[in-house]
């Protein structure tokens, strides 16, 4: 939104409990969002957690020219055989390993932004680091070594990202 | 000058309280609207508000104390959802018969049983004949706004009636969406320091007592004025929304008339699925289809007139209902909206759609089957459910 767009970000509650799956859906626009829906034509999809793979059907309604973002440490070549996917861009990134080593726990939501950002290149991703870190500043004041290392996983998941 | 910023349905009504900054706030929290008062608590408790806020033990409690707050003179605030609402039905209509303003966020979701936490608009539909003006919200920004003017409409010396602005349970409660804000200041001088309240208990130069026993020889005159309130409440309604048009330009009315000057098959809906019904009215228009829709936002005061006019020109309507009245004439919103029409010199045909209970999800594609039965509008039965499985 600080990037000119018009935004919709909205999650799926279930009845919640620690590990059950979860779905969130965001929509982005140059135009006013006036749909109040959940996306069943994704043009984008982002996995978390790659262990819902084979759970949940991950690429149900997935455009063709679409493409899916994995957090995994598998390639996307594995990734697609594994999915059975046929046309899509498929996308890996070791989201988890790089925010282990850049944070210091699992939180890998920052660095599949970053990959998230190259992949569908909707923002210029130096403009959405600054944002991030003004964001990340104020909600970790006493704390910059976290802003750092979400800085640090995002540089990482950026260049990191492969794909087919 | 606006402020643009994101905000939830929830976080957008806790704003306009934060603003509104009332004498009094009584709530018990419940999903889906436990954000609105925990996050005004946290208000309270930062200083940021003067908010006397009064933790209670239930919805039951919640009420009664706004009512005594409110019968006091106090600028009374309070929000809730389904199950809780309906602890509060006890209440509501006491508030309303006493002409107390006090102000009701509801988060609109399914009455039990089963339980269940998501959307639909039985609650609120359930409260419509306590007296209360019910304001539908299709989106954050609608509730904000809404919110801010119905302090002003239900204090209006015409009405002082109570008000329930409503958001759609997470589809615009927890759906983080763009909103302009207005100043602090500009909330304050639209809705003025505080609330004039002559009758009040603590006026001293002017004693009375609130509540009292009242048997057959008036309690029916003392019924009359709130229904002659409700009534005329639909001009200050208007006033008050003119007046926020001129200030902050964003323009309100008691119904929203989308594409209809020379609609033939019209949707009748309240709330967020609007939204999404304007989106299909488009891509229909783009294909030649005539479609419109008209949105109710008030829902009591009823719009009876303005809802006849708006679909005196339409050949087929097709109202949706989000809540059952049990009855194979339809649900709420389609036996007030097809008796108004009983008098138009010419008929629309219309028919009721009752869908999305308990969150069922309605998409576009739903809407485009609605609009699809109207072009074949004689073979469709008055009333069917949509979106479930048999």
């Amino acid at each position: 939104m600080s990037l000119g767009k018009y935004i919709q970000a909205f999650p799926e509650y279930g009845a919640e409990r620690m590990g059950a799956p979860v779905a969130s859906f965001n929509r982005i626009s140059a135009e006013p969002i006036r749909v109040h829906c959940s996306i069943s034509e994704p043009d984008l999809v982002i996995v978390l957690d790659p262990t819902l793979m084979g759970k949940v059907d991950v690429i149900a309604g997935l455009d063709k020219n679409g493409a899916i973002i994995i957090n995994t440490t598998e390639t996307a070549a594995a990734v697609r055989q594994t999915l059975k996917l046929q046309g899509a861009k498929v996308y890996t990134v070791d989201a988890s390993g790089i925010s282990r080593a850049t944070i210091g726990r699992e939180i890998p939501n920052t660095p599949m932004l970053a990959a998230l950002v190259k992949v569908s290149g909707l923002f210029d991703f130096e403009t959405m680091l600054k944002d991030t870190e003004g964001k990340l500043k104020k909600k970790f004041i006493s704390k910059p070594e976290v802003v750092k290392g979400n800085l640090d996983a995002m540089r990482r998941a950026y260049s990191e990202v492969k794909g087919e | 000058m606006a402020k643009v910023v994101a905000r939830t349905g929830n976080e957008a009504m806790a704003e306009a309280m934060r603003q509104i900054n009332p004498d009094v706030v009584a709530a018990y929290p419940i999903t889906p609207a436990t954000e609105i008062v925990m996050i005004f608590a946290k208000y309270v408790a930062d200083g940021l508000v003067d908010t006397n806020y009064v933790a209670v033990e239930s919805e039951h409690s919640a009420m009664s104390a706004c009512v005594g707050a409110a019968a006091a003179g106090a600028r009374v605030m309070t929000g809730t959802s389904s199950q809780g609402l309906a602890l509060m039905y006890e209440i509501l209509p006491i508030a309303a018969a006493l002409r107390l303003p006090i102000v009701l966020s509801d988060v609109n979701r399914a009455l039990s049983g089963p339980i269940n936490i998501h959307c639909d608009h039985s609650d609120t539909m359930a409260a419509r004949d306590f007296g209360w003006l019910q304001i539908f919200s299709e989106n954050s920004q609608e509730a904000y706004d809404g919110l801010i003017q119905a302090v002003r409409i239900a204090e209006d010396p015409r009405v002082h009636l109570p008000a329930m602005v409503t958001t759609d349970g997470f589809i615009i409660s927890h759906c983080l969406d763009k909103i302009e804000l207005l100043e602090d200041s500009e909330v304050k001088e639209f809705i003025g320091p505080e609330r004039k309240a002559p009758n009040s208990l603590l006026n001293l130069e002017k004693p009375v007592s609130i509540g009292l026993l009242d048997l057959q020889d008036y309690y029916f005159e003392h019924r009359l004025p709130v229904a002659e309130a409700m009534r005329g409440a639909k001009k200050v309604i208007l006033e008050v929304a003119d007046e926020f048009a001129k200030k902050f330009g964003r323009k309100y009315g008691l119904c929203e008339a989308y594409k209809l000057e020379d609609a033939e098959h019209v949707v009748v809906a309240l709330g967020s699925t609007c939204g999404t019904a304007k989106v299909v009215v488009d891509e229909l228009r783009s294909k030649g289809v005539r479609a419109g829709l008209l949105k109710i936002r008030v829902f009591r005061p009823f719009p009876g007139e303005e809802i006849a006019a708006a679909l005196a020109k339409a050949k087929t309507v097709a109202v949706l209902d989000r809540s059952d009245s049990w009855s194979a004439q339809g649900g709420q919103v389609f036996t007030e909206v097809r008796s108004v029409m009983f008098d138009l010199p010419v008929k629309p045909k219309i028919i009721n759609f009752i869908y999305g209970l308990g969150g069922r999800e309605i998409d576009q594609g739903q809407i485009r089957q609605v609009y699809d039965c109207l072009q074949k509008v004689e073979k469709q039965p008055l009333v069917q459910y949509l979106g479930v499985r048999e």
